[in-house]
């Protein structure tokens, strides 16, 4: 079953000769164990659609589901909820609680969710040491430094049930080793099951992508299929 | 380049015998380029000849090994400290298949830029993947020459980007056809275009016409070996 699965997605923003096609008819899936990536020029709809992918936004017309979930069909609150257990995000702006730990903000998602204290700290601390971050669960986010912080956005993105992450631009303004490694990460995470949807301007991001996707106004206008394997290419490339 | 300094470089590190180099060789560039025997002893021959290395006695299992000589080493050492010329790559034929594209009439540019793109993000990700297997010290040889290659495949969908941005602001998108008896020379149906091959664009197969064509803009391509 694909984690995400977006069928015939229009948005529109406005009406009649002001309406603005966001989204003009997407097919996208994205199966578990695979990243894709999307790219396109700015005003292309790459952030539209993450946000419908995400359940952020509901598109005008089509289909989206979340492991194997309608998400048109949920009400306000199941959709919240769905949210909360199936789909991590990670932004550019990292949206982490500077009052709160490390730790405690990686935690946060299970404890919204009702989980109780102690089981979600358990559960934070795994997800901490996936992303090598054990040592410093403790400390806030202003004491650690952009990479870092971003390991932590990764690791919340991926606590508990959640297996579908979203991540628009997440390397943001670090600099090229430490935004390499967020993607090697990103990476290793969706080798071990999870599913990846990435929205990146950089070429060099999309390329630990198994799809890369091409939009332009609203439509999908390209995609680089499935990789050759790397013997193949030591081969072919003699 | 050629075989030659890698060979020279290769015997630095003390004598060794062809097919030695040749394993050699090719792990430090962790089989990206492949010797054949021949032409590692073919160019052996010519460092023989220029005094650049010599022969030593047989060993027991017939294998002939090689050491550097002095004038060698200062033919290696020359070589590294030389920069690589610009001029001295090959003509690019992605910028002169770009210029082509937009000065001839019925091409689609977008369609050609967007097939040149998605080659080279592809290019991108085999590399990429190529990296994330590279993860021993012992790799790092080979994972920074996979490097050069990916900040190049990089550099090359900037320049991509960039002209789409070009056209939008300058041109129209479809080069018109001034005489609608012309032959479109790319159709453009599903989008699909042939794009150049790999990053390391400019192997020799522009053909000589576009090369003459576009040589005035290309200075750099004039004379290429």
């Amino acid at each position: 079953m694909s984690l995400l699965e977006m069928r015939s997605v229009h948005r529109t923003h406005g009406h009649g000769a002001a309406a603005v096609h966001a989204l003009a008819g997407v097919d996208l899936t994205v199966e578990p164990g695979e990243l894709v990536a999307v790219m396109g020029p700015s005003g292309s709809g790459k952030s539209t659609l993450l946000n419908i992918a995400g359940g952020l936004d509901r598109p005008t017309s089509g289909e989206v589901s979340v492991e194997g979930k309608r998400l048109g069909d949920l009400s306000r609150s199941a959709l919240a909820a769905l949210r909360r257990r199936h789909v991590g995000y990670v932004f550019q702006d990292l949206n982490l609680v500077p009052s709160l730990t490390a730790a405690e903000n990686v935690a946060l998602p299970l404890e919204l969710d009702g989980v109780g204290l102690r089981r979600a700290r358990r559960a934070a601390m795994a997800a901490l040491a996936e992303v090598d971050l054990e040592a410093l669960a403790g400390r806030f986010p202003d004491d650690m430094s952009g990479g870092q912080q971003q390991r932590v956005a990764i690791a919340r993105a991926l606590i508990g049930r959640r297996r579908l992450v979203l991540a628009d631009e997440p390397t943001g303004a670090l600099d090229s080793v430490t935004g390499e490694a967020v993607l090697r990460l990103l990476r290793g995470r969706v080798d071990a099951g999870a599913a990846g949807l990435i929205v990146t301007h950089e070429a060099r991001h999309a390329g630990w992508a198994d799809r890369v996707v091409f939009l332009r106004d609203g439509v999908v206008v390209d995609a680089s299929g499935p990789l050759s394997t790397p013997d193949d290419l030591l081969i072919t490339r003699g | 380049m050629s075989v030659k300094y890698g060979l020279l470089a290769l015997l630095e590190r003390g004598p060794m015998y062809g097919y030695q180099l040749r394993v050699a060789f090719e792990a430090s560039t962790g089989g990206a380029w492949p010797l054949n025997i021949g032409q590692v002893y073919t160019t052996l021959n010519r460092l023989e000849r220029d005094a650049f290395v010599s022969p030593l006695p047989e060993q027991d299992g017939g294998q002939r090994s090689y050491e550097i000589t002095a004038a060698g080493r200062a033919e290696l050492a020359t070589w590294f400290a030389t920069p690589v010329e610009r001029t001295d790559r090959p003509r690019d034929e992605l910028a002169i298949k770009i210029a082509l594209a937009i000065t001839t009439p019925g091409v689609d540019v977008r369609a050609v830029l967007q097939a040149q793109r998605t080659a080279t993000i592809r290019t991108l990700q085999e590399y990429t993947r190529l990296k994330a297997r590279a993860d021993q010290p012992d790799d790092l040889p080979w994972r920074l020459s996979l490097e050069a290659m990916l900040f190049h495949a990089e550099a090359e969908t900037r320049w991509l980007d960039h002209c789409e941005t070009a056209l939008v602001r300058h041109a129209p998108s479809v080069t018109p056809t001034p005489d609608a008896s012309t032959t479109p020379v790319m159709p453009k149906p599903d989008g699909s275009t042939t794009p150049v091959a790999g990053t390391e664009s400019g192997d020799h197969k522009t053909d000589q016409k576009a090369d003459r064509k576009a040589s005035a803009d290309h200075k750099r391509g004039v004379g290429s070996p």
